[in-house]
């Protein structure tokens, strides 16, 4: 498939990592325009001038934003090599139902965690281990263990999503002080990410830790002090 | 095997519903509609929603699909052949996602506020609904619909929201059509539609289930 593409992203952006595994797998050449989220360029905001974030894929001139709205792009437009998505509409709509909630409600409360302290952090904790419940729970019900990745032996949509938001376990309790990947509550999710977080595309891929560490950090800071402005 | 296909909903106040009563009606496909009461969810329900509890639910052959637009999505490439939802170019297929997400992100949120909010918070929702529907009206431009020519998955996540205008505008105090008439236009162009216009709710309901909601939450 030709046609030049570039990925307009951001180094520690989860949303933009999901975008450029998803290249990665499919073997994809892509040139990374690295953003500075603080001072948007031009080009940017031209392409996705509704949300002005990041990522945004462009396909031979042509801007895609929304990173879930990308990768199935990615899998339709480019159809050799793995597929992202399975091929029965059933499993499909559960890949995109899991995902959806992978992302609005365990990844959001994951971010609460980040930006407040206290008794808010403290509730927000709790509601990470609500959602990592219903996560073990599901995947027990709905993928027999077998394969290493939801998708097979291969990396698709949804065991990408998982790993942009609990690949940075380790991150996590480094900066926040707190395990959410608790082994024994959580056994196949747990095992589901380290397979993830092992698998050599992502390994290659992955920031390095002390980097990711100096972020979040720095993000939980400005996050705190803005709130109490 | 025969097909069985069971659709769980709220006829009178899910959005979300709606959309799924319009593309099974597009389609052409028998299902069997059963009613929730919110306020007290079935045991088919919670069996088949075990996650969010949540209407609508399809239920093709036993097997549940949760969440309108992957809902839309199911019902689309399941029943093939009639009336596309999605188009087959995948960029164009993008494109229609990304606006359905937009909707999805942007109007629940900013209706609630509207129908219960005062002063400043009520204004700012007011406005940043009226920019959302013209940014809608950008995206539409000549078209009749958002599908092209006849109604696509962007047209289908967006019309039901249209029963709630009329809640919005006797909340909010202001009128839609005046703001953005070619989006109004386009609301009446579905409207003609059977599959739509049989599959949304009556807005004076809309709007009389809005203001139980309100009294039943103490606010006035």
């Amino acid at each position: 498939m030709a046609g030049k593409v570039v990925l307009h992203g951001m180094w520690a952006s989860p949303y933009s990592n999901r975008v450029e595994l998803a290249l990665k797998v499919k073997g994809i050449e892509y040139e990374f325009v690295e953003e500075d989220l603080t001072n948007k360029s031009e080009t940017l905001l031209r392409y996705n001038p509704v949300h002005k974030k990041v990522p945004v894929l462009v396909h031979d001139g042509k801007p895609i934003a929304e990173s879930l709205v990308i990768i199935e792009y990615i899998d339709e437009t480019w159809t050799d090599g793995p597929r992202l998505l399975p091929q029965d509409p059933y499993e499909r709509a559960k890949v995109r139902f899991w995902a959806g909630f992978c992302q609005q409600q365990l990844f959001e409360a994951i971010i609460t965690v980040v930006k407040t302290d206290g008794e808010a952090q403290e509730r927000a904790v709790k509601e990470v281990h609500e959602k990592l419940k219903v996560l073990e729970e599901g995947i027990k019900g709905n993928y027999p263990e077998g394969s290493l990745f939801v998708n097979g032996d291969s990396v698709g949509l949804l065991d990408i999503v998982v790993h942009s938001i609990l690949g940075a376990h380790k991150v996590h309790e480094e900066v926040l002080g707190v395990k959410f990947l608790d082994p024994e509550k959580y056994p196949r999710v747990t095992s589901w990410v380290t397979a993830l977080t092992e698998f050599p595309l992502v390994k290659e891929a992955a920031p390095p830790h002390e980097k990711m560490v100096g972020f979040l950090q720095f993000f939980r800071a400005r996050a705190l002090k803005s709130a109490t402005a | 095997m025969a097909e069985e296909v069971i659709l769980l909903d709220d006829f009178w106040s899910s959005m979300f519903g709606m959309r799924c009563r319009i593309a099974l009606a597009e389609k052409g496909v028998k299902y069997e509609y059963k009613e929730e009461d919110l306020r007290k969810k079935s045991d088919l329900l919670l069996q088949m929603n075990p996650i969010h509890k949540k209407i609508p639910v399809l239920v093709h052959n036993g097997r549940p699909v949760c969440e309108s637009l992957v809902i839309l999505q199911y019902i689309d490439e399941t029943w093939p052949g009639k009336c596309s939802l999605l188009p087959s170019d995948p960029y164009q297929r993008a494109q229609a996602r990304f606006w359905a997400d937009y909707v999805d992100k942007k109007f629940s949120d900013l209706g609630r506020k509207i129908c219960t909010a005062k002063g400043e918070e009520q204004e700012v929702a007011k406005k940043e609904l009226i920019d959302s529907l013209k940014l809608l009206e950008g995206e539409l431009g000549d078209k009749p619909f958002f599908g092209g020519e006849m109604l696509g998955f962007v047209d289908l996540a967006i019309v039901p929201f249209y029963t709630y205008f009329l809640a919005y505008e006797t909340c909010g105090n202001f009128s839609i059509e005046v703001e953005c008439p070619n989006f109004i236009a386009w609301t009446k162009r579905c409207l003609e539609i059977e599959s739509v216009s049989k599959s949304l709710a009556d807005p004076q309901k809309v709007y009389g289930f809005v203001l139980h909601l309100k009294k039943v939450n103490g606010i006035e």
